[in-house]
């Protein structure tokens, strides 16, 4: 069902953690669906992203599309970044299967929410970013049981 | 694991060696067609006779009664479509629950799309069907009551005496998909007031492609395959003998080992349980702990997705299957883990775990292991468990 590229970066996913006072950080998604990204960025005084972690709950395609996407803007300037689409990772991971193109959306968006904190929290503007819509605020979704 | 471990039983399980054995030679030399004159053929009659024989007796009824199909989704369609067409000068009223099989389901909505009402009745929070709200919905134009003996993922056992008893006090008639619990429990349509029975081989240990419907004998039924006088002129086309020789043969096999095999069942299933329990935190069973097929066991492991879980237990060499909406097609998560009350993040993280008879204590053991690892590496990549370890400190 899935590609190589898809279940090499799902078992062994680059670039997962966190980043302690990252320059910018977005989740989307939300638990109802069955996929959360975050994503950190380290963000240098260049406008380049110098580091880059996720955290994803989710299926295989979820994790990998998170893999890939981190691959493809470490390195980058914001502007570069806010190129990557989710055609550009699924591309990158030999395609998805139809039902988890969705996916890749929201490793689009996970990108695009993390520059756009980035962005408030430098009081700056990126141009051509618009504000996210699937940010979800930490913990909104925790359920108890 | 350093062999593949096979603990989804309830998807399909191998036929087994003697099954195999029994039904080979009517695919060849005894290839006849049943209904024609000369021997090749007619003989096959007897050894199809055999076969509804002991399928009879391990539900406690005689021969006339079971109908061979295709399996539990063509036995299911068929009694509800060709009940309720039989019976619409009566009503187009039916009653069903919340957590049947999708066989049930989607006839459902095929039937509501036809003209017939459905009333979908709920389940508590263990998966079993709340009878007062059952007996509450029985109108004078109700047909049939439809409630499966026991649910395929979670393995909940509903009360079939009561609802037997509740179906034939109002002349109602009771159908049961009856696929899972087939054999896993004992199964008498007389003393549980059961009306027709869905049953399929490649649950047993059986062939694939063959099953059967009890119809109590007085039932109007309609036939659903037209064409040929077999099966009473109720379901034509020519007998699928090795499959029936085959299913025979698995239910000779799993009637006669039914009391030792489950007894092994439980205590593994209770082991598997247990040692989740104690060495996973943030698991919660799903379904009833003890009123539960004997091999079935599912759990919902809170922060993790269930397809990552089974594509890892797969890298494990463990078969296994999850409701997670991944795993089901769709964006919804399983409509039997949502019936129980379960949020959508934690239906999304559940595993079934299904045993057969071959399984051992040994790959237990080792699939806690593997699950163990599993959970807590999918949790390490986890926002849901970040946010909740922060807001906590990992203490509820």
């Amino acid at each position: 069902m899935y590609s190589e590229k898809v279940m090499d970066h799902f078992q062994h996913p680059r670039n997962v953690g966190e980043i302690e006072n990252a320059s910018g950080v977005g989740t989307v998604g939300n638990a109802k669906c069955g996929d959360i990204m975050r994503i950190y960025f380290d963000i240098d005084e260049n406008q380049v992203i110098r580091d880059v972690k996720f955290k994803t709950f989710g299926c295989g395609a979820a994790v990998a599309t998170s893999s890939m996407a981190t691959e493809l803007v470490k390195g980058k300037t914001i502007y570069e970044a806010l190129e990557v689409t989710n055609k550009a990772v699924m591309e990158a991971l030999d395609g998805l299967p139809p039902v988890k193109v969705h996916c890749s959306l929201l490793a689009e968006e996970a990108i695009h929410a993390a520059l756009w904190d980035y962005a408030q929290k430098h009081n700056i503007v990126i141009d051509g970013l618009e504000k996210p819509k699937n940010d979800i605020s930490e913990g909104e979704e925790e359920e108890e049981y | 694991m350093d062999h593949l471990v096979y603990m989804d039983h309830a998807a399909t399980t191998a036929a087994r060696p003697e099954v195999v054995d029994a039904m080979l030679p009517y695919f060849t030399e005894k290839f006849g067609n049943p209904s024609s004159i000369y021997g090749i053929g007619s003989d096959n009659k007897a050894a199809i006779t055999q076969a509804r024989e002991i399928m009879a007796k391990s539900i406690g009824t005689t021969a006339e009664n079971i109908y061979f199909t295709a399996g539990g989704s063509e036995s299911d369609n068929w009694a509800l479509v060709a009940t309720a067409e039989a019976y619409a000068s009566k009503g187009k009223h039916i009653i069903t629950s919340k957590i049947e099989h999708h066989a049930i389901l989607h006839t459902c909505d095929y039937l509501a799309s036809r003209g017939y009402e459905i009333t979908y009745i709920d389940v508590d929070e263990r998966g079993i069907i709340k009878l007062d709200q059952l007996k509450a919905a029985i109108r004078p134009d109700t047909i049939l009551i439809s409630v499966m003996f026991a649910n395929n993922e979670i393995g909940t056992i509903q009360p079939i005496e009561q609802i037997g008893e509740i179906a034939r006090e109002h002349g109602i008639l009771f159908h049961t998909d009856a696929v899972q619990a087939y054999c896993q429990v004992p199964i008498d349509v007389d003393k549980l007031h059961i009306d027709m029975l869905s049953i399929s081989g490649h649950k047993i240990n059986g062939p694939k492609g063959i099953g059967f419907l009890y119809i109590r004998k007085g039932v109007k039924i309609r036939s659903f395959i037209h064409g040929g006088a077999q099966e009473r002129k109720r379901r034509a086309g020519t007998e699928n003998v090795p499959g029936i020789v085959g299913l025979g043969k698995a239910v000779e096999m799993a009637i006669a080992d039914m009391p030792e095999r489950t007894a092994r069942e439980i205590v593994l299933r209770d082991r598997l349980i247990d040692e989740i329990y104690q060495r996973i935190p943030y698991a919660r069973l799903n379904g009833d702990r003890t009123n539960r097929l004997p091999n079935n066991v599912n759990f919902s492991f809170q922060f993790v997705e269930g397809e990552s879980m089974l594509i890892m237990l797969d890298m494990a060499h463990i078969c296994a299957s999850s409701g997670s909406a991944c795993t089901s097609g769709s964006l919804d998560p399983s409509h039997v883990l949502l019936a129980i009350g379960l949020p959508h993040e934690i239906a999304h993280g559940s595993l079934r775990l299904t045993l057969g008879y071959e399984n051992t204590e040994e790959e237990i053991d080792g699939v806690v292991d593997e699950i163990e690892k599993i959970v807590a590496r999918l949790r390490s990549m986890s926002p849901l468990y970040e946010d909740f370890i922060k807001k906590t400190g990992g203490h509820k």
